[in-house]
Parts: C-alpha cells; structure tokens; sequence
C-alpha cells in the first residue's frame, strides 16, 4: 500500500526539483551553523551558492563514520540543545558510539517515514505488530514504535529477548506482523519448536527485518519457517535510524524515501560517483534532517541503485540488498571476502543450518591468509558414519572455495556452540577472543 | 539380530565425551557399548543403550546432535578366529562392505563376545550372519 502517493509516485522530475530545493537549504544550515561542515566545505573550495544542480553535489565533502567519533557528542549538531527531545546511540561497538539526536520535527517525519516504511510492506492499521527490536539507545525499537502507532496498527513493545514470552505473546495476542532482525527471527522459529508450535500455525504474516546484512536465501529460509512475507529494511543510526528505505512486496529492492535522503553510489577507492545500476558505496544526504544533517556520508553499505519505476506505482529510486559492508569484509590472501557469501552457500546446502562464524587470526601476521569457517551440525546432516560427515566437510569446503575464490577450512561444530545474538550476529571473530 | 544404536556428534575437545557421559550418568542411562570414531576436529559416539529413544532424547535435550540407527549385532564366540569366521569372513564372501563395526566382551558369559556393525546392506548381511 502507498501511504504518501504525493512523494512515493511523484514524477522524477518534481522529485528531483523538490530534492534540489531541500539540498540547497540544508547545505546552507550546515555551513553556518556546523563549525565543522564550514572547514569541510573551505578545505573543497566550495560555498552553499555553488549548489545549483544536483549534480553540483558531487562538489560537496564527504562524512565518515570517524567525522562522527571526532565531533562526539555534539559536534555535528545544527539547532541549540534546547530544540533537541531525544538523543539515540548506536551500540558503539568500537570506539565513541554514534550520538544522534532528534528535535520534534525530526521525530514526526520519522514517524512519518516509519508508517510508510510498514505500509509498503503491506501492514495496515488492522494489524498487531511485534516489535521485537530492542528499545532504548537503539533506533530499532522506537523507530518501528512510532511508525506503527502512526499507521494506527496495535502495537507489542516486546523489545528483543525472552523469547519465550514473545512466543506466548505472538499466539496469544495474534500478532500479525513481527519486525525483528532476521538472525532473530531464526532464533524465534527454534525457540517456538522447542516449545512444541509451529509459527505457520500462528496468525503471524509479516514481518520487517534488517540491521544485519542477510541474505536472499536466508529470507527464504525465514519465509518458509515462519510462513510469512519477510520485507527487507535498511537505515542506519548517522541518518536516522530505520526508515531510510524498503522493500514493496515486489521485493525487488528497497525504495529509498528519496524525498528525505539524496542517495549516491561511489567507488569506495576513489570516491568518484558511479552511474545507476553500478556496485559501489552507499552515499547518503539528509534532505529533512534538524538536529544533526548530514552532507554526503558514506555509509560502506556495498550496494546499486535502480531507477526504473516499480511495477508498485513508485517512482522512488531501489537500492539492492546490502551485498557487503567493507568493515565486516576481510581480505584473505589478497581476496575479497564478505561474510553473506558464506551464507549463501551455507544455505544451498539441505539441512546446513545457516549458523557460521568465521574466525581470523589478526593477532599473528603469518597467520592472516588463514581463513576458518565454524558450521553447525544439525541434526539433519548428521550422520553415524564418518565417511559420509567427511563428504559434508569436503562438500562445504569445495563450495566455499569455487564462491569465495579461495580455500577455507572447514570446521564442523556442536550446535549452539555459535552464540546467538539477540540484535546483530556476530559473524567474524578473531581467535584471540575465542 | 537388529539393534537401535544411538549415535551423537562431538567435537574433539576435552570435556566433551564427559559432558555425554555426565548427561547419561544424571538420567540413570547404563551403556552397554560404546565406540568413539574421530578425525582432529571431530568425532562421531556411538552407543548401545538399554532404551535408544529415551537416551535420544536426553541427550538432544542437553543440546547435543543425536540419531539414531538401525545396526546388526552378532555373538561370536570368544576364541582366535571368532570375528574372523564368525562375521568378517562370511560378508566379505557375500560382497557386503563393513562400514563399522565395534565389540565387548559380555560378563558374565567371557566364553562370548558381541560385535556391532554396520554394513552397506542391513537385510542381506542380517541373513547371511542368521545362516551361519
């Protein structure tokens, strides 16, 4: 369902016109009021008077995620704190968290954003939406909160955990829509088994899931345990938090809310901007932004872009599923190596349960071109005999190397011996953790 | 004669064949045989217990990879030559490949030992062993 026609189907034309106007007023936010956007822009030569197209865009620095950690907590910020209402964080895994704060106007059009986001994957005001994304500093949980509440849909603020509870929840409230990242959403279908339910059984139908790169055959994978409809979603903490774009049920990329974010793709080496239906880097500018704009920050999202219109009536620019994100890439022996490749095979593979790790040794140099993948022995590709869980060992190894491109080894482990993480997998780990 | 073996999937790690032990000693599960094949990383044990399905089930329970196979079991007699005549000797002539095979010596009967295979084919190596 398109809930905003206006902006969703607008003519690419209008769009574009409306995008320039925004970018020009942001660019001139920025640049008076964010001390460091006007170094950035001295340092480049350029002036907000020079953004006359949106090609001129190009013109513009680049953010980074390191920008963000240089300027903690409030450096990037572009209204007094007193506009600010709310502050989110990412988790902040290395380093200073990611500080994003919101004024009211920036929580209504995310709201706004967010009602559209359920709405084009098909949930309606009738619907009982689970959402099992952690609420808190995470933008998971009160992003996907207020956009159902602004959809009119009725709302379990089951935060994530206690899957127990959220089992009985989801029977006995008949939960329709659950929004939860997909490795939970895994983590639900054996919870419920355990319990004895089968989630097809359930009135559950849809669900959002994303904040992890996953795969096309994992969505399958999901689809078919939980017998729902699973919509790919993608945002991110420095922009705004979920909401940024998805997918309509064509499931054929996620339309980008183009009105509020300007989106590029760029060579990551280079940072030159490539042309449509290119592989590169995820470049996004917040058109709408208050508290804390951002001008042309690189995302190291691997993705391309579609601008042809969806047989669903939006005239919004598709980004592809996230292909890799260059902090989880690892270079093994000159190769480039992204962990969904792992999945994908893990996948292909009947009974494989798609629970992997990988492990590097970052610790010992003449150790790094090794490349060990743990995978988990489900009950359905054990066997009594050796001989046959050896063809298991050099079947995973033979499909690695001709996907990867280079030799893994293979170790094959007890089940659970892989932690599940109740928001995002960790799927690299380097041995000295172990 | 037909026997249920009950079969788990380890890693070749110390502590791991004590955790599948301790999980059957807690439930009050005997082992009446029991053999550990293994490669550098992992291990296959396979086991004989007084009730398959009841030890399947604890152990799947305490999260260990569980199966359970239907497997030959064979007296032979306790003597120089008694796998050898009395099992190897007769499959091997009827063409049927051992996959595995493990054996105790049963108490208090010490004159008799029981062996427990696997064959590529179950029915055929169950009759040539009841002809003998």
């Amino acid at each position: 369902m398109i809930r905003d026609p206006e902006h969703e189907k607008m003519p690419r034309k209008d769009l574009e016109q409306l995008q320039l106007e925004r970018l020009q007023a942001k660019v001139r936010v920025v640049y008076e009021k964010v001390p460091f956007y006007r170094q950035a822009f001295k340092e480049k030569g350029v002036t907000p008077d020079d953004i006359q197209t949106l090609s001129d865009l190009t013109k513009l620095p680049f953010t980074s995620k390191l920008d963000f950690r240089d300027n903690y907590p409030f450096g990037l910020m572009a209204v007094p704190h007193d506009q600010v209402v709310r502050i989110h964080s990412s988790s902040g895994t290395t380093g200073k968290p990611i500080i994003a704060p919101y004024t009211q106007g920036d929580i209504d059009t995310w709201s706004e954003i967010m009602a559209r986001t359920l709405a084009a994957g098909g949930a309606t005001k009738d619907d009982v939406i689970q959402n099992a994304y952690g609420y808190g500093l995470f933008t998971g949980g009160l992003g996907f909160h207020y956009g159902a509440e602004r959809l009119g849909a009725s709302v379990i603020p089951t935060s994530g955990g206690n899957t127990k509870r959220q089992i009985l929840l989801l029977q006995d409230l008949e939960t329709t829509v659950i929004t939860c990242t997909p490795s939970y959403a895994l983590i639900l279908d054996e919870t419920a088994k355990d319990m004895g339910i089968d989630l097809r059984d359930t009135k559950l139908r849809l669900g959002f899931m994303g904040a992890e790169p996953w795969s096309e055959q994992m969505r399958g994978d999901i689809e078919e345990r939980l017998g729902i409809l699973a919509i790919n979603i993608y945002g991110l903490t420095e922009i705004i938090g979920p909401g940024v774009s998805v997918e309509c049920p064509y499931k054929c990329g996620m339309h980008i809310a183009e009105d509020h974010f300007l989106v590029e793709v760029i060579n990551p080496e280079t940072g030159e901007q490539l042309p449509y239906g290119e592989e590169g880097e995820l470049v996004i500018t917040t058109l709408t932004k208050e508290a804390q704009p951002v001008i042309r920050f690189r995302t190291k999202d691997i993705v391309s872009l579609n601008p042809e219109p969806c047989d669903c009536g939006r005239t919004l620019v598709r980004m592809s599923r996230v292909t890799g994100r260059s902090d989880d890439m690892l270079i093994v022996r000159g190769v480039n190596v992204f962990p969904s490749q792992i999945e994908s095979v893990l996948l292909a593979i009947e009974g494989v349960e798609p629970h992997y790790m990988i492990v590097v040794d970052r610790q010992h140099v003449f150790k790094s071109d090794e490349l060990e993948i743990w995978v988990e022995v489900s009950e359905e590709v054990f066997s009594d005999e050796m001989l046959k869980m050896e063809n298991l060992e050099q079947r995973l190894r033979e499909e690695m190397d001709s996907v990867l491109g280079i030799s893994a080894h293979i170790k094959l482990v007890e089940p659970k011996t892989i932690a599940r993480t109740e928001g995002k997998a960790k799927r690299v780990v380097d041995r000295s953790e172990l | 004669m037909r026997i249920k073996q009950v079969s788990v999937f380890v890693e070749n790690q110390p502590g791991r064949l004590e955790a599948i032990l301790k999980v059957l000693e807690d439930k009050g599960v005997s082992i009446r045989a029991l053999s550990v094949s293994d490669t550098a990383e992992f291990g296959i044990v396979r086991m004989i217990l007084p009730d398959a399905e009841f030890g399947l089930e604890v152990l799947r329970e305490a999260g260990f990879t569980t199966r359970i196979d239907w497997i030959l079991s064979a007296h032979i007699p306790n003597v120089p030559g008694g796998l050898l005549n009395s099992v190897v000797r007769p499959l091997a002539d009827a063409g049927i490949n051992l996959k595995y095979f493990y054996a105790y010596i049963e108490q208090p009967a010490e004159d008799k030992a029981m062996v427990l295979l696997k064959t590529d084919d179950l029915e055929k190596a169950e009759e040539v062993l009841k002809s003998l």
